[in-house]
């Protein structure tokens, strides 16, 4: 029978399959940071448990690092980080500290290590696991329990998935990237329409884009309610994964590839529902509200409450409006900003430092302006620092910072105060999220970059052309 | 875990929909590394508004929440579960849950009951007039009752098997160790391995 690419992964994992009970899926990959695995961990030791396959599981410090030189300040955050390095020592567990040159974003270290590969299943706590899922994993976030479960029998029960295609066919415009197709998506679907899907994306537009971009679509699949995304393997999937540390060689990339292949949805396949999208249409796209899907495109106005026909929909915008300090109607060009954030493991990768970079170069951060820009792991780092990209940021007079997960979630001492707001690469306008008061913008980094410039929500297109030579 | 079969206690009416997991416990508020106090998290930066729900006397002590739809949305923080239990919450009744939060309700022993939105809005009403009544929530038979309301609930078979027993899954799953033992031996050799420590 005709199968789907998330239905073919889930089988494949199937350890045991019983009539009323849910399929216990073997789990490839599982990746810890030091938020959700405490409790884990100390459930293990009360029962005398012990990690069953360490060598399958890999854990990093991120949410709470410091992103300036220095150990943390925080006492709660240092003994949550300290408690991390005990359990991983105690379970025999692989680390990446603060300070090692493969610690990162759980999200960025898995891919650039090669170890988020075709056809896996991935889990880590953290919802922004579907980020792996553009190489073709189905790739997931759980809760601290399911962590505890994961590391006692590498396993997890799951009631079954239904799928979704979002197809995404055509070019997309100039200036127009992977995060304002996902944002677009999010708009469309709401934040509770993907609620029980696993959503694959496809068609010419998504095939077009780079792996780094693909996580940036992914990644975001959660916003709309979706456990995972997850895109086909193909060519610029393997190219992308070969020669990596964790990457097979010699015979046995032959054998993976031949099986990364069959990784496809049939023709013929049925998805549950089916969401198409013409890449021509898109534009840069923002968020003006409190959840990800509140957004429109740069060149609208803030939407009026009183004209969203739904009665919840419109109780949440007048909420959302009333706590970002909006008013219908206004230009969301028009709207300044205080604090530009460049990062995360939406778009904290190498592709993003290069793009934002681009747009800030022989340009100047705004008076009144401050502007992060947070890599999202230490090799990432080194290879922006390789190509004079934290040079062109500080030149521009923004700050160039150690890599976590940092403003995202401001869990660091990188937060919003009350009233303040970003622009942000990042994947969530919850409000507070980045400091408690924060108002969030959601944008690309090329959003990013250019409003960092102007001082307002602005695309690269908006700003005058760099007149002085280079160097 | 505590086995759950029916609960009565003060309803909450919560007019809010995405309430995400940020709401329920900001970030700040997740670096304790126990299960336990989270319940100072709970919806903080709402309760430092007067007018908030919980800061009426007649609902502070409630322990069925009713919500607004798409509840729990966003982060995957099981934190958000234990600062409603921690706090008192035994049940949150929503039109729609977000799937990890739903998941994680399970394990930890919230019960998340799915309720018609219409049925919701009539709780509302219900308990808005009546600050402080009780709603009284039946698993076994899936019923929701407060004054003359009376609303069926969905969960699904598994999870409401497991919280009337209070089983702990990772104790059901070991029972088929040896079907883990057989698959991995099934996996192909060449799939990636982390280094471990020596």
């Amino acid at each position: 029978m005709a199968g789907t690419l998330a239905e073919k992964v889930w089988d494949a994992h199937v350890v045991r399959r019983a009539e009323g009970e849910p399929d216990l899926l073997y789990v490839d990959l599982h990746l810890l940071h030091e938020v959700t695995s405490p409790q884990a961990f100390d459930g293990l030791r009360a029962e005398g448990r012990r990690v069953r396959r360490p060598d399958l599981t890999l854990a990093t410090e991120d949410h709470n690092v410091p992103t300036t030189p220095g150990p943390i300040t925080d006492p709660v955050s240092r003994i949550q980080v300290e408690t991390l390095r005990r359990n991983c020592a105690e379970f025999g567990v692989r680390l990446y500290p603060m300070g090692d040159a493969e610690q990162g974003i759980v999200h960025v270290v898995g891919p650039q290590l090669g170890l988020s590969q075709p056809g896996m299943t991935i889990v880590c706590g953290d919802s922004h696991t579907s980020t792996h899922g553009a190489f073709g994993a189905l790739a997931f976030g759980i809760g601290t329990s399911e962590v505890e479960h994961v590391l006692a029998t590498q396993s997890l029960p799951l009631a079954p998935f239904r799928t979704m295609a979002v197809n995404v066919e055509g070019a997309l415009p100039p200036g127009v990237t992977a995060k304002d197709v996902v944002l677009a998506v999010i708009a469309r679907l709401g934040t509770g329409g993907g609620q029980g899907y696993v959503i694959e994306y496809r068609g010419s537009a998504i095939r077009a884009l780079s792996m780094e971009a693909r996580m940036t679509v992914c990644n975001m699949s959660i916003e709309a309610g979706a456990r995972a995304g997850m895109v086909a393997p193909d060519e610029t999937t393997f190219a992308y994964l070969q020669g990596r540390p964790k990457v097979p060689a010699g015979a046995d990339w032959d054998a993976a590839v031949a099986a990364w292949r069959e990784l496809r949805s049939d023709d013929g396949a049925r998805f549950d529902a089916t969401v198409d999208i013409d890449a021509a249409t898109l534009t840069p796209f923002v968020t003006w509200g409190t959840n990800p899907g509140q957004g429109a495109r740069l060149g609208a106005s803030v939407p009026d409450p009183d004209l969203i026909p739904d009665d919840g929909e419109k109780l949440a915008a007048r909420k959302a409006l009333e706590y970002m300090g909006l008013a219908a109607g206004t230009p969301l060009r028009e709207i300044a900003v205080d604090t530009v954030f460049v990062g995360s493991c939406t778009n904290g990768r190498i592709e993003d430092l290069r793009a934002a970079a681009e747009v800030i170069r022989g340009r100047t951060v705004a008076d009144g302006v401050r502007m992060l820009v947070v890599p999202g792991s230490a090799r990432v780092r080194l290879q922006a620092e390789s190509e004079g990209l934290d040079r062109v940021f500080t030149a521009a007079g923004a700050e160039w910072r150690l890599p976590g997960c940092s403003m995202c979630l401001g869990m660091n001492p990188d937060q919003l105060a009350p009233g303040e707001r970003s622009a942000s690469t990042s994947n969530r306008n919850f409000e507070g999220r980045q400091g408690k008061g924060g108002r969030t913008h959601l944008v690309s980094p090329l959003v990013a970059a250019a409003t960092a410039v102007r001082g307002r929500l602005s695309s690269p297109a908006d700003l005058e052309p760099v007149t002085e030579e280079v160097p | 875990m505590e086995p759950f079969t029916t609960h009565t206690g003060i309803g909450v009416p919560l007019r809010r929909s995405n309430v995400d997991t940020d709401q329920i416990i900001p970030a700040v508020y997740l670096k304790r590394v126990t299960r336990d106090g989270f319940e100072d998290g709970l919806f903080a930066a709402w309760r430092a508004d007067h007018t908030f729900i919980l800061n009426n006397p007649a609902y502070a002590a409630g322990s069925v929440l009713v919500a607004g739809a798409d509840f729990g949305t966003g982060s995957s923080r099981e934190h958000a579960v234990w600062a409603l239990m921690n706090y008192g919450f035994r049940v949150v009744i929503s039109s729609r849950f977000a799937d990890i939060f739903r998941g994680n309700s399970g394990k930890a022993g919230l019960l998340t009951a799915k309720a018609a939105q219409d049925d919701v809005e009539l709780l509302w009403k219900y308990l808005e007039n009546n600050p402080g009544e009780s709603v009284t929530v039946d698993l076994p038979s899936r019923t929701i009752t407060a004054g003359d309301i009376v609303a069926p609930f969905e969960v699904d078979d598994y999870t409401r098997w497991r919280l009337l027993e209070g089983l702990d899954d990772i104790g059901l799953t070991l029972r088929h160790e040896p079907d883990i033992a057989a698959y991995e031996q099934r996996r192909p050799a060449w799939k990636p391995t982390v280094d471990t420590p020596s």
